[in-house]
């Protein structure tokens, strides 16, 4: 696993570089490769849509960028600056965790099951990254999570546990607790896939408002094809651990070229 | 066939008394101990300093496959071989500290490992440090699983504490057996020994039952 | 004197008391495994008296210490006539004990058995008594293996008690050789050693066995 890294920039300079880069990215659990060699840029500001079979990969992309899993060779850059890895006497070399945490604070996740913290209320879960993390007073912690529950529709809930909540309202907990951070990128994964079909337009909601009022750099995965061509600046389609065909939501759901595209996007109607 | 004597009970209360009052102390300080040292144990199984877990891990399984007794003696008398000498009462506190300490590290691990792989996830995902990881999220999850199994070894380490008799702590079956020796008398003493237990170690268990909900209450997590 | 030398001296006291504590320690499982059945099933039936009585034998000698039991029936029912030698009282302290413990595991894992393998167990029109030991005890068998596993091993560390009556087993002759020569890390450290191999060489590949065994038979593994 001896990687020529000198052939990575150091940082990505100039002045439109984009806010995320995975540059010749793999992932391998064991001999099953994941990603093959991907790439992907993402723009600041860009709404980016991942959809893709299941197993395709799409998951594994946001969680390395959460930096929730390891890569196994690439580099992954945010705000130009290497996340995986850090310059030391002018080379790339394996990140350490201070680095890994100063770069991640720029980065906030919504997973698909919630994961809020159960012995904590709503309020609880959105202020203890801004009190424990960011080392914010309580009372600014306390002010900035109560405009973001207002804003997720969640500020009456505020003294509930999450075991009291609904799936819909969870998610809209946690959406509020990763915005707490002021990140500047977000990720969704398939963060509607475990609710009820009746509440899961709360939750889409709350995001278009983000894309409307926000100026977030965001990467979602989703099964819901209606939201991604409505929402989206771009689609990348995942097959097999890389991207078939990427382009605008008009292009890659009206015309797309691969035939794979097509397929899937036909399975896809179809089950609807 | 003989008689159960009222007044050699009346007559022996105070020294079982007395009795109780050192049974009690031994158990408290035996578990304090313990929850300390467990806590030690099962941190230092979950560094990934691989020879530190392993070595621990085989510790832990061997505390905890050899009889408290044996274990006893063991740390009463090795001391004096090598000069140094240690009282009953810190040999058998060491003693039955380790000892429930390695299997309070196993109530604390079963614990940790309940708490959902989200979890962690989520509080990498707001960039928390991993000591407030586990002081803040997991701890607290992971303290209600783990209490009913911190209830069974405080009443277990009670029960095991006439053990320290063998090395002369004067608890509760050290007083019964003086007495036997001093009055011929076995049926009030040790009857009476094993009354004091029952009376204590059923309440007990039934409070760990009603502590075990009321903070599953408090930390919301009702299920 | 080097360690081999006390080996060389004392491994014949050693190995008797280490078959003196084998036989302990099996016996003491075999009456741990049948109090346990029986007190377990007792404590599951509809009778109340039945119940009753099986809750005071559990509560009892749960609540009470080993080493009490012990000394109660070596010292205390030879004054009611009943006589029991120290190595009968010795095996049988230690399986009365373990057995109350036992009986919850086997109540626990009948209760744990799903609802639904009874409610099948009816619609095939089984009698109570097939539904018990054709549905239920099987699956439940399989539920309770692995916390036997563990106090089996109690059982074994249980018998060491035995010593204090004098029964000469492994604890009695180590604690012997103790006092003969002051070696006390040769000694007990030596005793220690055997304990965790009986466990860990014995005992616990042998449960393990069982329980994949088992599980394969009843289509879990
Ligand atoms: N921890 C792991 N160990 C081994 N294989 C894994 C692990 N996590 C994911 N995989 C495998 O990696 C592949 C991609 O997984 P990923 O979760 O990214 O898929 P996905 O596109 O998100 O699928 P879905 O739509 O089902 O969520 C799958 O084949 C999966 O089985
Ligand atoms: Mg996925």
């Amino acid at each position: 696993m001896t990687e020529d890294m000198s052939q990575y920039p150091l940082r990505l300079d100039g002045d439109d570089f984009p806010m995320v880069r995975f540059q010749k990215v793999t992932k391998a659990y064991g001999s099953l490769v994941v990603l093959n060699q991907l790439d992907l840029d993402v723009s600041a500001g860009e709404m980016v849509t991942i959809i893709g079979p299941s197993g395709s990969g799409k998951t594994t992309v946001l969680r390395m960028l959460m930096t929730l899993e390891t890569i196994n060779s690439g580099v992954i850059y945010v705000e130009g600056e290497p996340l995986t890895h850090m310059e030391r006497d002018g080379r790339l070399v394996p990140a350490n965790s201070a680095h890994i945490r100063r770069i991640r604070s720029k980065i906030g996740m919504c997973f698909q099951h919630f994961n809020l913290f159960p012995h904590m209320t709503a309020l609880g879960n959105c202020m203890e990254g801004p009190v424990q993390v960011l080392r914010l007073p309580r009372k600014e912690a306390e002010e900035r999570s109560l405009e973001l529950l207002e804003m997720v529709g969640m500020a009456e809930k505020r003294d509930q546990h999450p075991s009291r909540l609904s799936g819909g309202q969870q998610q809209r907990v946690a959406i509020a607790r990763a915005l707490a951070m002021r990140p500047k990128i977000m990720l969704f994964d398939e963060v509607t896939s475990a609710l009820d079909p009746e509440v899961i337009s709360e939750v889409t909601n709350v995001i278009r408002r983000l894309v409307d009022t926000h100026n977030l750099t965001m990467l979602m995965v989703t099964h819901q094809m209606g939201f991604a061509k409505e929402i989206s600046d771009r689609v990348c389609f995942f097959f097999d651990g890389s991207i078939e065909e990427q382009g605008s939501p008009a292009k890659l759901f009206e015309t797309p070229e691969r035939e794979r595209t097509k397929q899937f996007l036909n399975a896809v109607l179809e089950a609807n | 066939m003989i008689e159960w004597q009222w007044e050699l009970v009346w007559e022996l209360a105070p020294r079982f008394v007395d009795a109780t009052g050192k049974t009690l102390m031994a158990a408290g300080g035996g578990y304090g101990i313990a929850v300390i040292l467990g806590l030690i144990f099962v941190v230092a199984q979950r560094t990934p300093i691989r020879v530190l877990t392993f070595t621990m891990r085989e510790f832990v399984e061997l505390v905890r496959s050899t009889p408290l007794l044996l274990q006893i003696f063991f740390v009463y008398y090795v001391g004096p071989q090598f000069g140094l000498i240690l009282s009953p009462w810190t040999a058998g506190l060491i003693a039955i500290g380790v000892h429930y300490g390695a299997y309070l590290s196993e109530v604390y691990r079963g614990g940790i490992e309940s708490v959902s792989k989200g979890q962690w996830e989520a509080a990498k995902a707001i960039n928390l440090p991993i000591v407030r990881t586990y002081r803040r999220i997991v701890l607290p999850q992971a303290l209600p699983p783990a209490i009913a199994g911190m209830g069974n070894y405080l009443v277990g380490i009670f029960k095991d504490t006439p053990m320290l008799s063998v090395i002369g702590v004067a608890e509760l079956m050290h007083t019964a057996t003086t007495i036997g020796a001093e009055s011929y008398r076995y049926l009030e003493p040790y009857t009476m020994v094993g009354a004091i237990f029952l009376a204590l170690s059923l309440p007990a268990a039934f409070f760990i039952n009603v502590f075990e909900k009321w903070v599953r209450r408090t930390l919301g997590m009702v299920k | 004197m080097t360690y081999v030398e006390f080996l060389q001296a004392h491994s014949g006291r050693m190995i008797d008391g280490t078959i003196i504590t084998v036989y302990q320690f099996l016996l003491s499982t075999v009456v741990a495994i049948g109090i346990a059945i029986l007190f377990g099933l007792m404590k599951l039936s509809k009778n109340l008296a039945v119940r009753s009585v099986a809750i005071i034998y559990i509560e009892i000698f749960r609540g009470t210490s080993l080493l009490v039991q012990l000394f109660w029936i070596f010292f205390v029912l030879p004054l009611f006539g009943i006589h029991l030698d120290k190595f009968t009282a010795g095996f049988l302290a230690v399986g009365l004990n373990m057995g109350a413990y036992g009986a919850e595991l086997v109540r626990g894992a009948i209760l744990a058995v799903p609802q639904g393998q009874w409610e099948a167990a009816i619609a095939l029109n089984m009698s109570s008594r097939k539904r018990m030991w054709r549905v239920v005890l099987p699956q439940a068998f399989v539920i309770m293996l692995p916390p036997w596993g563990n106090l089996i091993i109690e059982i074994l560390k249980g018998t060491a008690l035995v010593a204090l009556i004098s029964v000469t087993d492994l604890m009695f002759e180590v604690r012997q050789i103790n006092i003969n020569t002051f070696l006390s890390i040769e000694a007990f450290g030596t005793a220690i050693i055997i304990y965790y191999l009986i466990a860990r060489l014995f005992v616990t590949p042998v449960m393990r066995a069982f329980e994949n065994a088992m599980s394969r038979k009843i289509g879990r593994a």
